[in-house]
């Protein structure tokens, strides 16, 4: 945030955007392990990590009652928090570069739709499920059909935008704004099926949580969004030659092609994987990799890091607002990050009007 | 090694406790159990349904039924949850029981069966069986007596509207708490093709031509009684051009608690009145 306040990067010898880049990232990462402990620190609960660390090295015994709070209910939801805001932040900006839109997001793959619908199918017809399947999946039901429905969407959007190995952007765009068209009216269905309880349960599953995060989560969800975090470094330079349009990038040696289908599938496996767990969380996608053009630049080499570290630690810091601000109720996260993000994207915007590009 | 301590102190929390006297209540109904069994000094926390009688406002609350924060429940330190058919989530419930922290679901329904059952629920939860017993026979015979009352009545076609939101009439069908209490004073509810609370087509409300309109009063409710009887479809009914409205608060008319004796005597009288 402190990224911000360089108003333009003047490029002197020693100060250019690079340097500026490699600054911000050390900065985001003491930021993230700031807010880490601070998210370990505080809560409803009034238990203090330092005391119970304290306890378990001089081996007295530590109260269930703590130990739970901080193993099982916050240091999941702290590694979760990271996940998903690097995962939605770096899709986020994976996206924008390949579309070269600055509105895009994860959502543009169909992704987001497609995980509603499963989410909404799951919460609704989940009853009608064999006994045998339902006692097995567990709560589990929901994330695993949202996931499901995100990869479906997308593999269906991939398929119709490729045409003899080619894909094309733009009737990926506008497949997408089809297709969600499509899946909103059958949740549409679904919605004007659901009883009052699921009603509510959908309305919280849309306004996103991190209040559900288990280790068992954790463990199914973090590979897909990993993945993701370690392949966007990869794309960075194709998305940079990319810039340039798409025939200009094939002439400098960017497999073009290859780079959307990797593009395209991490992006819809971790946004998958982090929309199943976290239900809808908005604008983290959008604002994060905005701001960090806004500090340093269009580099994706430098972009796609930057973004992973800045969406981690937003997402942790509304996750703590979410669970201290009306305690011991929480408030979803969908709603901090929006109420938080809107205001100050906004502020941005004003002050940098004119400069903004991709 | 923490799986097995919590599995010892799960195993631990199994074994007839000593009464606990912390206690959090999800459930406007099983809260106001809670307080007529004389219990409520136990109470160190509720939900955001839970808001009768008036002490238990002062109560910290712990949000949304079916959105419980572990973190937050855990941090009233309560040694005993009591909780409705529904609340969770089932991570939240899963966590709890790692706590070693008790979790009693109250069975639901909405007939005079289902009361008397959550009230025994409520005190066996609570160690109080003989105090259970003793309300839920004299809840019994107040609810015998209502309904005796009752079905002296005329039985009008009553329809419960949740909501005239946006011009369209959300009324509730068959198996929900207002069908049962609609029954319980001697009424007939108009809707019963669906269950659940639906939307309805303004041909569908002037062709179920209800007699009277029900709907909860609401702490500064937007819809006024005019804006719900002038409404298109509903002024075609009978009860439009009787002005037929009966307002009542919300958890002592679908509550299916201690009160529902009373309410359903409120009922079936306000039914009367606005049927003659």
């Amino acid at each position: 945030m402190v990224a911000i306040s360089p108003d333009s990067a003047p490029t002197v010898q020693g100060w250019d955007r690079g340097t500026q880049a490699r600054r911000v990232t050390l900065l985001l990462v003491v930021a993230l392990g700031v807010v880490s402990v601070f998210s370990l620190t505080v809560g409803a609960a009034g238990t203090s990590p330092w005391a119970v660390l304290a306890d378990m090295i001089a081996g007295r015994e530590v109260a269930l009652a703590d130990r739970v709070v901080l193993f099982e209910i916050r240091l999941p939801r702290l590694v979760l928090g990271a996940l998903v805001g690097a995962a939605l932040a770096v899709s986020g900006a994976v996206m924008q570069g390949l579309f070269r839109n600055p509105l895009a997001d994860p959502g543009l793959v169909g992704v987001s739709a497609g995980a509603g619908l499963g989410a909404i199918t799951a919460i609704v017809l989940g009853g009608l499920l064999p006994a045998g399947l339902a006692a097995a999946l567990g709560y589990y039901a929901v994330p695993v059909a949202a996931f499901l429905g995100g990869w479906a969407a997308t593999l269906v959007l991939y398929g119709i935008a490729t045409r003899r190995g080619r894909t094309s952007v733009a009737t990926m765009l506008l497949g997408g704004i089809a297709l969600g068209a499509l899946t909103g009216a059958l949740s549409g269905i679904l919605v004007y099926m659901a009883d009052d309880a699921q009603l509510r349960d959908l309305t919280f599953w849309g306004l996103g949580s991190l209040a559900g995060a288990t280790w068992a989560k954790l463990a199914a969800a973090a590979p897909l969004m990993v993945l993701a975090l370690v392949a966007a470094p990869m794309l960075a330079r194709g998305l940079n030659g990319l810039a340039l349009g798409e025939a200009a990038a094939f002439h400098i040696g960017i497999p073009v092609q290859r780079l959307k289908a990797v593009a395209i599938l991490t992006v819809a496996g971790a946004t998958g994987a982090a929309v199943a767990v976290s239900g809808g969380i908005g604008f983290v996608g959008i604002v994060v990799p905005h701001l960090l053009r806004l500090a340093t630049g269009p580099d994706h080499r430098y972009l796609l890091v930057n973004s992973a570290l800045l969406g981690a630690a937003l997402l942790i810091l509304a996750d703590v607002i979410s669970r201290i601000v009306i305690a011991p109720a929480e408030l979803p996260i969908g709603i901090v990050t929006a109420v938080l993000g809107g205001p100050f994207f906004l502020w941005i915007l004003l002050r940098k009007r004119g400069v903004l590009d991709l | 090694m923490i799986r097995a301590l919590a599995l010892i102190a799960v195993l631990a929390g199994a074994l007839p406790a000593v009464a606990s006297d912390r206690i959090v209540s999800v459930g406007g109904a099983v809260t106001e159990i809670v307080h007529a069994l004389g219990e409520g000094h136990r109470l160190v926390g509720r939900d955001t349904t839970s808001t009768y009688p008036q002490a238990v406002r002062d109560l910290p609350g712990v949000g949304y039924a079916r959105r419980l924060s572990p973190e937050g429940l855990l941090s009233v330190n309560p040694d005993l949850i009591l909780a409705e058919q529904g609340a969770g989530p089932p991570e939240t419930v899963d966590l709890l029981r790692t706590a070693a922290i008790p979790f009693v679901t109250i069975p639901d329904g909405h007939d005079r069966a289902a009361v008397l059952a959550k009230i025994e629920a409520v005190a066996a939860a609570l160690g109080v069986p003989d105090k259970g017993a003793a309300l839920a026979a004299e809840v019994g015979a107040a609810l015998d007596a209502a309904a005796a009352e009752a079905a002296g009545g005329a039985g009008p076609k009553v329809m419960f509207v949740m909501s005239v939101q946006g011009g369209r009439v959300l009324a509730a069908g068959r198996n929900t708490a207002a069908d049962g209490i609609i029954r319980l004073a001697g009424g007939e509810n108009a809707i019963s093709e669906f269950e659940a609370y639906k939307p309805l087509t303004d041909e569908a409300v002037t062709l179920a031509a209800p007699e009277v309109i029900l709907m909860m009063a609401r702490e500064g409710a937007a819809d006024g009684a005019d804006q719900v009887l002038d409404h298109p479809a509903i002024r075609t009914t009978p009860a439009g051009r009787a002005r037929a409205l009966v307002r009542m608060d919300g958890l002592f008319l679908l509550g299916f608690g201690p009160r529902t004796a009373d309410a359903v005597r409120e009922l079936s009288a306000a039914l009367a009145r606005a049927g003659s």
